[in-house]
Order: C-alpha cells, then structure tokens, then sequence
C-alpha cells in the first residue's frame, strides 16, 4: 500500500507514534488496575484517568499554539511547560 | 456484585474502530502532515514547520473570523434553545395535533442546506423576494447584500427558522417521557406553572437539552452552506465564519498548508468548547441527582 498520499514527515510520525503509546500504555494500566481510577480532584468533578490524559493532550496543544502565537517558533519550552503540565493534570486533577 | 469480564466485547467494537480510523483519524493525520508542509501539487511536499501555525495565528482574518462564528454561535444558542423550549411546552401531547406538529416541526428538518440558502437569498431579495420587498415597502431600507447588520440578521432568523424545529423536537421527547403522576403530584400540591416547569420538565428535558445545545452549538460553530450561499461571506467579510474562510483559503487559493493548519486549530476549538459544556452540563446533572 502506498501512503504517500499522506505526506508523512519523520516529526508527525513520531507525534502520531506518542500518542498511539500513550493509549497503549493507557489500556496496559486499566489491564492491570481497572475502573480507570476515578477521583475528585481540584476541579471539583470526577475524572478518571482517560479524562486526565484527554486534559492533558488537549491544554498541551494548546499551550503549544499559545507559544507559537505569543512566543517564538522554538516550541522546546513549550514542550517542556505541558510536561509540567500533564504532571499537574494527573496529579491534582 | 463482581462485574463479568469478558474480552471477546473488544471485538464487538472493533467494526466501529475501523469506521472511525477511516472516516476520522485517517484523514486528521493527513492534515496534521499537511499542516506543516507546503505542495504545489503533483504529490511534492516541503517542510515548513510551524510557519503555518505562525501565520494563521498572527492573522487578523483568522481571528475576525473566530469572533464572528463565536458570537453567531452565541447568538443561535441564547435565541434556538428559549424557543424550542417554549414551542414543545405549547405543542399537544395527545390528539389529532400532534402528528400535525411533528410533522410540521419535522418539516425544515427535512430540506438540505443548500436549498434552504437559495430559499433565504431569494426571499430576503429586494427586488423579488416577499421578505425584502415587504420590508422595503414599510419604509424599512433592508439589502442584505449592502448591509452588514442585514446580512447578520438574515442568517442568524434563517438558521432559527432550520434548526430550532431540532431543539424542539428533542425537548418534546423528553416531555412526552414524564409519566402523568408528576403532573398530578404537583397539582395536589397546588404548584404553579412556573414550578411545575422548573422542578419537573425542566430537569426531565435536562439529559436532551445537553444533547440539543452541544448539536447546535457543534452545527452553528461549523455553518458553511446557509451563509455562503446567502451572501458569500459577504457584504465585504462580515459572515465570513471560519468555515467559509477556510474553504477560501483551501479551494480558493489552493493554501493548503495553512488551511491545514487553520482545520487543526479550529478543530481543537471545537474539541475545547463541546467538552466545556459536556462536562458543565453533565456535572450539575450529576450534583443535583
């Protein structure tokens, strides 16, 4: 099968591989602890762990856009603050 | 009681896992590989990085745009969602009129945008249409080819005159499910018709009002048709929404690196908002159970 119709580059094959890891990993962890570790967080509402990565992907995008439109094109920094940031997510939220 | 684990489940979903890679993941991975590439064709990609992300960001096209479909959206919703409500609450519950009214609420329903565009874009003519003629003839200067404020009003009356026939029909099923007993609980208690509205119908209609809002808010957010074929985006760009922009900028001028990106940051709106009002809706319908 021929995909390049798709017009893959190395850098969104590598995104589009860590995020198929991360639901991987995701559904290795509900294997081994099911019911997706539900808990009420600062948020006040109850989320379980699909929730807190979805939160996670989706401000980490946009801090990622907030970075490129306020910052640089250097988006290392950026990289580096939603790290913190899904660390936050999945720690108080 | 212990839950039955079964995998063999996996495999009942498997038929809608490949349906969505199809229909939705396939094609988003497309255009997240387009968005940081530049082609003229002929299969040739080449790497622009962020440049694009950048560009639209930095735009004020972009967030004109954004504004606009924001406030349309906003618009539709505070207008669609009292009415619908209203409507079904009025429409008869039992008899001859109620086949009548679904069909009739069913009715725009039923009409595919492009023709309710062209209907609205006759109707609002000045010279032909009854709208714009009947108008004009009351003293009332109305062109919404001309003027912005008329172009906005003319859309925004033509997506209620589509869509709240859907909130309507969504809140009469969850009204027509409120057993007779509730109504007679609250008689006996001698409630007004405001009560019997705020702490019966209204919490029975919550569970289809989230469904209504977040369709008509994910449907709105989206327009295209109606208003491209009513004024084009037009007069000047003033009901230019991002849909219309981005189709311009993908077809028209054949950018399609930044209408990828444009596609990825408006999906990611769309993606922000519907799960802002999911979680609000779904959490005060969880607190007050």
């Amino acid at each position: 099968m021929n995909f390049s119709w798709m017009a893959w580059t190395l850098p969104t094959a590598l995104f589009f591989i860590t995020i198929f890891l991360l639901i991987a990993a995701m559904g290795i962890w509900e294997f081994f602890s099911p019911g997706g570790g539900p808990r009420v967080g600062i948020l006040r509402f109850e989320t379980t762990r699909g929730d807190r990565l979805f939160v996670s992907l989706l401000g980490a995008a946009f801090i990622h856009l907030a970075w490129l439109g306020l910052g640089g094109p250097s988006l290392w920094w950026a990289l580096a603050l939603s790290v913190v940031y899904a660390i936050g997510v999945f720690r108080f939220v | 009681m212990e839950k039955t684990w079964n995998n063999k489940a996996w495999f009942l979903v498997l038929p809608v896992l490949v349906l969505v890679a199809f229909s939705a993941v396939i094609p988003l991975m497309t255009v997240v590989n387009y968005s940081v590439q530049d082609t003229f064709g002929n299969n040739e990609f080449f790497w622009a990085g962020t440049d694009w992300f950048t560009e639209i960001l930095t735009s004020p096209r972009f967030w004109d745009a954004l504004w606009r479909n924001l406030i349309f959206s906003a618009v539709i919703l505070a207008i669609e969602v009292p009415l619908g409500i209203l409507i079904a609450l009025n429409m008869p519950k039992h008899g001859p009129g109620v086949p009548v009214c679904l069909v009739l609420m069913a009715l725009p329903l039923l009409i595919p945008w492009n023709v309710v565009g062209t209907i609205w874009q006759v109707f609002g003519r000045v010279d032909i249409g009854l709208l714009g003629y009947f108008l004009n003839s009351l003293g009332i200067s109305y062109n919404y080819t001309q003027n912005p404020a008329h172009a906005w009003a003319t859309v925004i009356v033509m997506d209620v005159w589509h869509w709240t026939s859907l909130v309507v029909l969504l809140c009469y099923a969850g009204l027509v499910s409120i057993p007779d007993a509730y109504y007679q609980a609250a008689r006996i208690d001698g409630a007004s018709r405001w009560s019997v509205f705020r702490h019966i119908q209204l919490p029975k209609m919550k569970r289809v009002l989230l469904i209504a809002v977040l369709l008509r808010f994910m449907d709105s957010f989206m327009i295209y048709t109606e208003p491209f074929v009513v004024t084009g985006g037009g007069p000047g760009n003033s009901t230019t929404f991002l849909s219309i922009d981005l189709v311009k900028m993908a077809i028209g001028q054949f950018d399609l690196g930044p209408a990828a990106a444009m596609s990825i940051i408006y999906f990611l709106i769309i993606l922000l908002l519907s799960w802002v009002f999911y979680t609000v809706m779904t959490q005060s319908d969880a607190e007050q159970n």
